[in-house]
């Protein structure tokens, strides 16, 4: 033993290197990539919103958002596109709501260390995963076919909220998990059962976190479009579309039709349609700043 | 939640039990669906599978299911599907995990709460804003002149790019975390022994956080395949058989989008192809998931 230890073996030697210099300014080389890259990742987001603003603003106007879809570009608006956009994230909050709350309650306060647990623990990560157009095929074999809802807005929102429900779940698990047991422990002594000690203890404590996560969904669900092109999201609708009735278009499809088209101004009217989608998602951003900041008010762990 | 913390008594009143259940019902939904997409999927492709061998579907190389004579070989699809999620890996991994160290090992509070939104608005922007950006500017802009002629309105290196693009904050946010996972001790022992910050960060913290980086990667590579609109827009609907990145080809997703966003009427052959497509597409993915999530629920365990 103490033969080996004395000597350097030959692997220590080869690993040891005096140039210090040199290893520092190697450091400084690879920190440099870094911020290059962080640099890249700036240029292409301000290269992609300068793009879209110079593009879409001369187009903007009331006209435009509210009027309908026209075969001359300069007279075409958005809302139809609009208003089942806006349906739609409504309708996909209140639903995903109460299940992916419910969900998330369960499997952080209720479910045994099982082997169903796992399961059901395990899909919901995997179903994150999921591609969305997947969804959609999944919506028109069960929302549009088997429940009969035809190319419905319903049948498109019932779709996304499939979707973005693995995405309610974590981000409920999370704020769950977030609450420390001692909050639970206090109310269990003041005598509350289990269901009280979650309502009355852990959910208000849990709140910012749940509805920051319900609100981002909502945000998501208004980018969303490869899943509704499969149930039915047509391009050229007129009318403003309900719940229930066939036919409805929104934001990102009448996107995806415009651009699809060569002329200048199909292009120029796409990226105006691309800011009231962005502008859109950045007021829920806003809203779930400010709804998170008002609900923590009362959370004082 | 601890066994600690569970209440004392074993009466469960009703109430309880009821509220229990439903809970547990909202917690299936997940499972219904994963059942039910399955369900879906196979049942309609094995009707795809009466009219067209299994066998030549996995393994030809002519995609036309548009144009006489029609052809179902899935491969260019495959390809097609590969060759955007590749060149995207090519992009995402270096500008990603160069972000992630940054963020874990070098940024101060104040440059990461400027950085980090600056990933999440990229994660955030809707995959066809992408596609228009890929479209607009991306390939007339860039691409156009330093290629020429040569390459076309649509393209797989738009489409990469965009797709990469797309997918960085992912490989970003989650290998940062698998930085962060490695202790200090790890760090304070190779700086006791002399180690510079640099050789700290990549003979130590990188290779500790090596299977959670892997994991990222091979999540963002599931990711891109999965990625529709922003391919469609940027790579166009030509399913040749090509790996020249200049050309437009077709991914499965843009090809089931092409299906379902035309005329094509429900009950065809073309229709029904969707759904073989769709399973490919899901078995693939599903599986890259899958291998990522036991890689980080191994890792998870090790430090802890």
């Amino acid at each position: 033993m103490s033969a080996s230890s004395a000597a350097r073996t030959p692997a220590s030697e080869a690993l040891f290197d005096p140039r210090l210099a040199r290893r520092k300014l190697s450091g400084t080389v690879f920190l440099s990539a870094c911020l290059l890259a962080i640099a890249v990742l700036l240029l292409a987001l301000l290269l992609l919103l300068i793009d879209v603003l110079t593009k879409g603003v001369p187009f903007l106007d009331l006209d435009f958002l509210g009027g309908v879809p026209s075969r001359i570009p300069a007279r075409a608006g958005i809302l139809p596109a609009l208003v089942g956009s806006l349906e739609i994230s409504v309708i996909v909050g209140v639903t995903a709501f109460p299940i992916g709350v419910a969900a998330a309650i369960y499997l952080v306060e209720y479910a045994p260390d099982t082997f169903i647990t796992r399961l059901l623990r395990t899909n919901i990560a995997n179903l994150a995963g999921v591609p969305s157009i997947i969804y959609g095929i999944f919506g028109l074999a069960v929302f549009v076919r088997a429940l009969h809802l035809g190319y419905s807005l319903m049948a498109g929102a019932l779709t996304l909220v499939l979707l973005i429900l693995p995405v309610v779940i974590i981000a409920s698990m999370e704020a769950l998990r977030a609450v420390p047991d001692s909050q639970r422990e206090g109310a269990y002594a003041l005598g509350a059962t289990r269901w009280q000690v979650i309502r009355g203890a852990v959910l208000p404590s849990a709140a910012p976190g749940i509805m920051t996560g319900i609100i981002l969904a909502m945000s998501r669900a208004i980018g969303e479009t490869a899943p509704l092109i499969l149930v039915g999201a047509v391009t050229f609708v007129t009318f403003l579309p309900t719940p229930l009735e066939n036919g409805y278009t929104v934001l990102p499809i009448q996107v995806y039709q415009w651009a699809t088209r060569p002329q200048a101004d199909f292009q120029a009217i796409a990226a105006a349609t691309i800011i009231v989608v962005l502008v859109l998602m950045l007021l829920l951003n806003l809203l779930a700043l400010v709804v998170r900041a008002r609900l923590s008010r009362h959370v004082s762990w | 939640m601890t066994s600690a913390s569970r209440p004392l008594t074993r009466r469960v009143p009703p109430s309880e039990r009821l509220v229990e259940a439903l809970l547990f019902l909202a917690a299936s939904v997940g499972v219904i669906t994963t059942v039910g997409i399955v369900l879906v999927l196979v049942a309609e492709a094995l009707d795809f599978f009466r009219a067209v061998n299994p066998i030549d579907f996995l393994t030809g190389t002519v995609w036309s299911a548009s144009i006489e004579p029609f052809r179902f070989g899935v491969i260019p699809l495959v390809v097609g599907t590969l060759d955007i999620a590749v060149i995207g890996l090519l992009v995402a991994i270096p500008l990603g995990l160069l972000a992630a160290v940054y963020l874990a090992e070098y940024a101060s509070l104040r440059t990461r709460n400027i950085i980090k939104p600056v990933l999440e608005t990229i994660a955030g922007v809707p995959t066809i804003v992408l596609g228009f950006f890929a479209l607009n500017f991306i390939t007339p802009r860039l691409l156009k002149p330093l290629f020429g002629s040569d390459i076309g309105t649509f393209n797989v290196l738009a489409g990469g790019l965009v797709v990469g693009l797309l997918v960085t904050p992912l490989i970003a946010s989650l290998s940062e975390d698998a930085l962060r996972a490695v202790p200090r001790g790890l760090r304070e022992g190779a700086y006791a022994m002399g180690a510079t910050k640099w050789e700290v960060v990549r003979k130590v913290a990188f290779p500790a956080a090596l299977s959670g980086i892997m994991a990222s990667v091979i999540l963002a590579m599931s990711r891109a395949m999965g990625e529709t609109m922003a391919v469609v827009l940027a790579t166009g609907m030509n399913p040749q058989l090509s790996l020249d990145p200049r050309q437009s080809v077709q991914t499965m997703t843009a090809f089931i989008v092409q299906i379902s966003s035309g005329d094509t009427p429900q009950g065809s052959i073309q229709f029904k192809s969707l759904f073989a497509v769709a399973l490919v597409l899901f078995g693939l993915t599903l599986g890259l998931n899958v291998i990522s999530n036991r890689i980080v629920a191994r890792f998870r365990n090790r430090y802890s």
